[in-house]
C-alpha cells in the first residue's frame, strides 16, 4: 500500500501588473492506493494547480509533497522513480495527444522509457493495454484526429497505465467528451482502479459524477479547502455554504418537475 | 518571401474572484484603470532597451569588419598618391585609428569617443573630408526617395490587399500572383528594364542621376522639377517591386480576421459594409503588418542600396558600395553605422505606431 | 464499449510518410516543385546541355541576336549567351540551397531552445535574433564579401546563412512557445521524456510546415542575394550566375544597346525561380492556414448561388431550387 501526502503546500504566482495570485493556500490531504478521492471546485479553484504540483509541472511555493514519507525528489533517479509511480489523464481528449504521431507511439514511449517490460515484449504489452482500455488493436496505426474524443480518452488513460503508476491524476478526464460515453469512460476508470489497486485524484467540477466515482470527497474554493469527508456525506449533507451552493446550483430533476407543477401548472 | 506572421503570446492574468458576486457586478475585475495606461511605457522601455543593446552591437560589428580586412588602407592610399611624407601617412593612419601601437581595446574606447563626438574620420575616396559631410550631403536623397517610395507602397499595398481579402472570390484575386511575381523579380532587373524601356527607347525620363549634369542644389521651382523627373522612375520602380508583399500579407490576414465571429455580429448588428472593413477587419488586420513593415525596413534598405547604383542615383547607397571598391574603410564604418541608425530609428517609430495601435501592450491589470 | 469508428483507411507507413508532405500536394506547391526541378536539372545537366562552354570566345560573331547557332544570341566578345546562362544555374542553385540549408539549421537551434526554455536564456536568443533582423543585411554582406578576394561557392553560401536565418528563427520562437503549453508536451514531460526527444519528436514534426516555408522562403532571399551582389560586383565575376551575366550586360552597355537577348534571359530566368519558391510558399500557406484556399472558393460558391458573402443581412432565395442541401 503506498501514500501520497500533499503536505501545507502553498502556491503563488507573480503576474505581470496585477501582483502576485495564490492559486493554493495551505492546501492538505492524504491519498492511499486503492483510494478515490474526488476534487471538486469551480474553475480557477486551484485543481489543476494541484494536478500540475502533483505531476512536477510546477514547485510549491511552499509545503511539500510526499511519497511513502519522503519528499518527492526534484531531478534525477529519484525524480524519474516517481513519475513512474504518478501519472495523469489530462481534460482535452484533442490536445493531449501529439496529432503527429500513432497510438502506438504514445503508448509505446512511456513504456521504453520507464523499461517496464523487454524491448521484445514491448508490442505484446501494446496490445495488452488496448485491450484493457477496450479498444481494438487495429486502433494501433491509427492517428488522433482519426480517433473519437472517447477513444482518444481511452488512449490517454492507456498511456498513464503503460508505467503501471500505483497514483491517477484524472483532470477532468470526461469534462470535455459527449455525455453519453462519459459514463463509460468513467466505469471503465473505476475498474481499472479496482484491479490494479491504484489511488485516484479525479478532479471535476461535477458533484454527480464525483459521488458516483469516489470515497471521499474534497471541496476547493479559491485555493482552499472548504470541506471535506466521505463522498455520501458531503453531497447529501454538506455544511460549508459554498458546498451548499455548489448543490444547490446542480441540475435535480425532482425539483424541477416539482417546480413545474406548482405555480406554473403545467404549461411547458 | 510570404509572411508567415508570429502570432503574439496574449497574457491574461486570472485575477481572484474577491467576495463580490461576479454575475451582480457585471465583471471578475477586481480594479479598472482608466486613462492612465493610454502611454505603455513598460513595452516600449523594453523596446529601447533593445534598440541601445542593438546600436551597440552594430558599433561593435563595424569596429571589428575593417580590422578583420587585409591590407592596410593607407598603404593603398598612399600608393595612388605618393606626394605623402612619412609624418603626414602616421597622422593618416592616427586619424583613421589604424594606430597598431594602442591594443585592440584601446582602440575600441577612441573609436567610442570619436563616435559620441560625431567623428566619423576622414573619407579616403573624397579629398580627406570628413566622412559625417560626405555622408550629409547624401543622405537627405536616400532617405527621400527611400521613404516616400516606401510609404506609398505600404499604403497602397495594405489597402488594396484589405481589399482583395474584403471581395475574395472575385476577380481582384489575379492581383494577388501578378504583384506577387512582381515582387520575385530582382530589384536591380526591374530597375534596368525600366531604363530600357522608359529612358533609352521611349526617352520619358532621364537615364540616372537625381537632377540634370551642371545644376546644383537649390530651392527653385525647376529644380524641384529636375528632382521629380529625375526621381520618377527609381521610386516607380521601388513602388511595384515592393507592392506585392504588402497586399499579400494583408489580404492573408484580412481572410483570417474576417473569418472571426466579431465579423459576423457587426455585420448582423446592421453595421454598414464599409464600417466593417475598414473600422473592424481592417483595423486588426495590420496589426501584424506594422509589425513587419518594422522588420523589413532592413530589406528595404538593401533595395534601395542596389537602386541607386542603377539609377547613378547620389545616395548613400551609392556611397557605400563606391567607398567598398576603393576600399575606404572610414567612409564604409560610417556608411553603414548610419544606415543602422536609421534602421534602429525607423523601427522606433513603428514600434510607438504599433504600441497605440495594438490594445493588448497597454495591459496593466484589469 | 467502443464508440463507433471513422472510416478511414488503416494509416499505413506509407501514407505517414505521404502525409508529412501533404503539404506539398495542392496545385500550387506541384507547380512550384516542377519549375524548380526544372532548373536543378538543368544544373545537374549543365554540361550536357549546354552547346558550347561558356567562356568559348568567338571574335566573328560578337553582340548577334538569337540565331539558329546561337539560340540566345552573343556577348560582346562572342560568347554564347545559352551556355552562359545554363552554367550559371550552378551558382545559383548550389548557394541558394547550401545557404538556406545553413540558416535554417540556425533558426531551427536558435527558435526552437529560445522558444521552448523560459527565463534569461530565451530572452538572450530572442534579442540576439532581433539584432540579426534589424541590423541591415546588404550593406552587412557587402562590407563583409569585400573582405575576400575571390571567395568559393561555399563560403558565399556561408555568409548568407549567417546572415538569413533570423526572420526563421523568430517565426519558430513563436510558435514552439505555443506548442510548448499544450497538453501533449506537457504529457511528454510529466512522462519523463528528455528534453532533446521532446524537441526533436515530439515538437519538430509539428513545426514542420513552419520549416518548410522558411526554407524556401530563405532560398528565395539567398538567390536574389548572390545575383544582387554579382551584379554589383561584390562578389568577384570570377563565378558563374545569373547575376555576373547581367554584370557584364550592364557594363557594356546592353541595355542602352537594346541587346534583349543577353539581359532578359539572365533576369527572366531569377523571376521564374522567384515564381516557383513562392508557388511552393502559397502551397505551404494553404496547407497550414486553410481559410486561405477555401475563403475564395466559399464567395465563388455563394456568388453562384446569387448570394454576396459580405451581404449584411441573410439573403433569403425565394425561388425554389434542386440542390441537395
Amino acid at each position: 500500500m503506498s501514500l501520497l501526502e500533499f503536505d501545507a503546500v502553498t502556491k503563488t504566482y507573480s503576474v505581470r501588473g496585477a501582483g502576485q495570485i495564490k492559486a493554493l493556500d495551505n492546501v492538505s490531504f492524504t491519498l492511499e492506493s486503492g483510494q478515490t478521492i474526488g476534487l471538486v471546485g469551480q474553475s480557477g479553484s486551484g485543481k489543476s494547480t494541484i494536478a500540475k504540483i502533483l505531476t512536477q509541472l510546477e514547485t510549491p511555493t511552499s509545503g511539500e509533497v510526499r511519497l511513502d514519507g519522503a519528499p518527492i525528489a526534484r531531478r534525477g533517479r529519484g525524480l524519474r522513480a516517481y513519475r513512474q509511480q504518478l501519472r495523469m489523464v489530462f481534460q482535452d481528449p484533442f490536445a493531449s495527444l501529439n496529432p503527429y504521431h500513432s497510438v502506438r507511439h504514445h503508448i509505446d514511449r512511456p513504456l521504453r522509457l520507464d523499461h517496464v517490460v523487454p524491448n521484445d515484449q514491448v508490442d505484446d504489452e501494446v496490445s495488452r493495454l488496448l485491450q484493457r482500455v477496450r479498444l481494438p488493436y487495429a486502433i494501433a496505426e491509427r492517428r488522433p484526429h482519426e480517433l473519437s474524443g472517447g477513444q482518444r480518452q481511452r488512449v490517454a488513460i492507456a498511456r498513464a497505465l503503460a508505467s503501471r503508476p500505483k497514483f491517477l491524476v484524472a483532470d477532468e478526464p470526461v469534462s470535455m467528451l459527449d455525455v453519453s460515453i462519459r459514463l463509460g469512460v468513467l466505469n471503465l476508470l473505476a475498474e481499472l482502479q479496482r484491479e490494479e489497486g491504484l489511488g485516484v485524484l479525479y478532479i471535476t467540477h461535477d458533484l454527480a459524477t464525483a459521488r458516483h466515482f469516489s470515497d471521499e470527497i474534497i471541496v476547493l474554493n479559491q485555493g482552499t479547502i472548504v470541506e471535506r469527508g466521505p463522498a455520501d456525506d458531503v453531497i447529501l449533507r454538506p455544511t460549508h455554504p459554498y458546498t451548499q451552493e455548489l448543490r444547490a446550483a446542480s441540475p435535480d430533476p425532482e425539483k424541477f418537475f416539482a417546480a413545474a407543477s406548482g405555480p406554473e401548472g403545467g404549461a411547458r | 518571401m510570404t509572411a508567415l506572421q508570429p502570432t503574439l503570446p496574449t497574457q491574461e492574468p486570472s485575477l481572484p474572484t474577491d467576495t463580490v458576486d461576479a454575475l451582480e457586478v457585471g465583471t471578475t475585475a477586481t480594479t479598472a484603470s482608466k486613462g492612465r495606461s493610454r502611454i505603455p511605457w513598460r513595452f516600449l522601455g523594453g523596446r529601447a532597451l533593445f534598440y541601445l543593446f542593438t546600436l551597440w552591437a552594430a558599433v561593435t560589428i563595424n569596429f571589428i569588419l575593417p580590422r578583420l580586412m587585409k591590407g592596410d588602407a593607407v598603404s593603398a592610399y598612399l600608393a595612388r598618391n605618393r606626394n605623402i611624407s612619412p609624418e603626414a601617412a602616421d597622422g593618416l593612419r592616427a586619424l583613421l585609428g589604424l594606430d597598431t601601437d594602442k591594443s585592440l581595446f584601446e582602440q575600441y574606447i577612441d573609436y567610442w569617443a570619436h563616435l559620441l563626438q560625431g567623428d566619423l574620420g576622414v573619407s579616403l575616396l573624397h579629398g580627406l573630408r570628413p566622412v559625417t559631410e560626405v555622408i550629409s550631403q547624401s543622405l537627405p536623397w536616400t532617405v527621400g526617395l527611400v521613404g516616400f517610395a516606401t510609404i506609398v507602397s505600404f499604403i497602397v499595398g495594405t489597402v488594396g490587399g484589405a481589399i482583395v481579402g474584403w471581395r475574395r472570390g472575385s476577380r481582384l484575386d489575379a492581383l494577388i500572383p501578378i504583384t506577387t511575381f512582381l515582387s520575385t523579380i530582382p530589384y536591380f532587373w526591374l530597375g534596368l528594364l525600366a531604363i530600357a524601356a522608359f529612358s533609352v527607347n521611349l526617352k520619358l525620363f532621364p537615364i540616372g542621376k537625381a537632377y540634370g549634369v551642371g545644376m546644383s542644389p537649390e530651392f527653385t521651382p525647376e529644380f524641384i522639377g529636375q528632382v521629380l523627373h529625375h526621381g520618377f522612375l527609381p521610386a516607380a520602380t521601388i513602388i511595384i517591386a515592393s507592392l506585392g508583399g504588402w497586399m499579400l500579407g494583408m489580404r492573408n490576414m484580412m481572410l483570417t480576421v474576417l473569418d472571426e465571429d466579431y465579423i459576423m455580429v457587426a455585420q448582423a448588428k446592421g453595421m454598414p459594409n464599409r464600417r466593417v472593413l475598414w473600422r473592424y477587419a481592417a483595423r486588426n488586420a495590420v496589426l501584424p503588418q506594422v509589425q513587419s513593415f518594422a522588420l523589413s525596413i532592413g530589406f528595404i534598405v538593401g533595395g534601395t542600396i542596389v537602386m541607386e547604383m542603377v539609377f547613378s542615383y547620389p545616395g548613400v547607397g551609392k556611397l557605400l558600395l563606391d567607398a567598398t571598391n576603393a576600399k575606404d574603410y572610414a567612409l564604409m564604418q560610417g556608411v553603414f553605422l548610419v544606415i543602422t541608425l536609421s534602421v534602429l530609428i525607423a523601427n522606433v517609430l513603428a514600434d510607438v505606431a504599433y504600441a497605440f495601435l495594438d490594445p493588448r501592450t497597454r495591459q496593466t491589470g484589469a | 464499449m467502443t464508440a463507433p469508428m471513422t472510416i478511414v483507411n488503416p494509416a499505413t507507413a506509407r501514407s505517414r510518410f505521404g502525409s508529412a508532405f501533404a503539404m506539398f500536394r495542392n496545385r500550387k506547391s506541384i507547380a512550384g516543385l516542377a519549375i524548380l526541378g526544372f532548373f536543378v536539372l538543368v544544373a545537374i545537366f549543365a554540361d550536357v546541355l549546354a552547346p558550347f562552354s561558356p567562356t568559348k570566345v568567338n571574335p566573328t560573331a560578337r553582340f548577334e541576336p538569337p540565331s539558329a547557332e546561337h539560340w540566345l544570341g552573343t556577348t560582346h566578345i562572342g560568347e554564347d549567351v545559352l551556355s552562359q546562362v545554363i552554367f550559371g544555374t550552378r551558382g545559383v542553385i548550389v548557394v541558394g540551397f547550401l545557404a538556406a540549408i545553413i540558416a535554417t539549421f540556425i533558426a531551427i537551434v536558435v527558435g526552437v531552445v529560445s522558444g521552448y526554455l523560459s527565463g534569461w536564456r530565451s530572452e538572450g536568443l530572442s534579442a540576439l535574433t532581433n539584432v540579426f533582423l534589424v541590423i541591415p543585411g546588404l550593406p552587412l554582406i557587402i562590407i563583409v564579401a569585400s573582405m575576400f578576394e575571390d571567395p568559393p561557392l561555399w563560403v558565399i553560401a556561408a555568409v548568407l546563412g549567417l546572415i538569413g536565418w533570423a526572420w526563421g528563427a523568430r517565426v519558430l520562437r513563436a510558435q514552439t512557445m505555443s506548442l510548448r503549453n499544450r497538453d501533449f508536451i506537457q504529457a511528454a514531460r510529466a512522462n519523463g521524456e528528455p528534453l532533446r526527444r521532446i524537441i526533436a519528436v515530439e515538437m519538430l514534426p509539428n513545426l514542420m510546415a513552419l520549416i518548410a516555408a522558411s526554407f524556401v522562403g530563405t532560398v528565395t532571399a539567398a538567390i536574389l542575394g548572390l545575383t544582387t551582389l554579382s551584379y554589383i560586383g561584390v562578389i568577384p565575376v570570377t563565378t558563374y550566375n545569373w547575376g555576373t551575366i547581367l554584370n557584364w550586360a550592364s557594363a557594356q552597355g546592353a541595355f542602352r544597346q537594346n541587346q534583349w537577348w543577353w539581359y532578359l534571359p539572365p533576369g527572366l530566368c531569377i523571376a521564374a525561380i522567384g515564381v516557383a519558391l513562392s508557388l511552393i510558399n502559397f502551397g505551404i500557406d494553404e496547407y497550414v492556414n486553410p481559410r486561405l484556399r477555401s475563403a475564395g472558393e466559399r464567395a465563388r460558391a455563394m456568388k453562384k448561388k446569387g448570394l454576396n458573402i459580405n451581404d449584411a443581412v441573410t439573403a433569403v432565395r425565394t425561388t425554389p431550387t434542386n440542390e441537395a442541401k
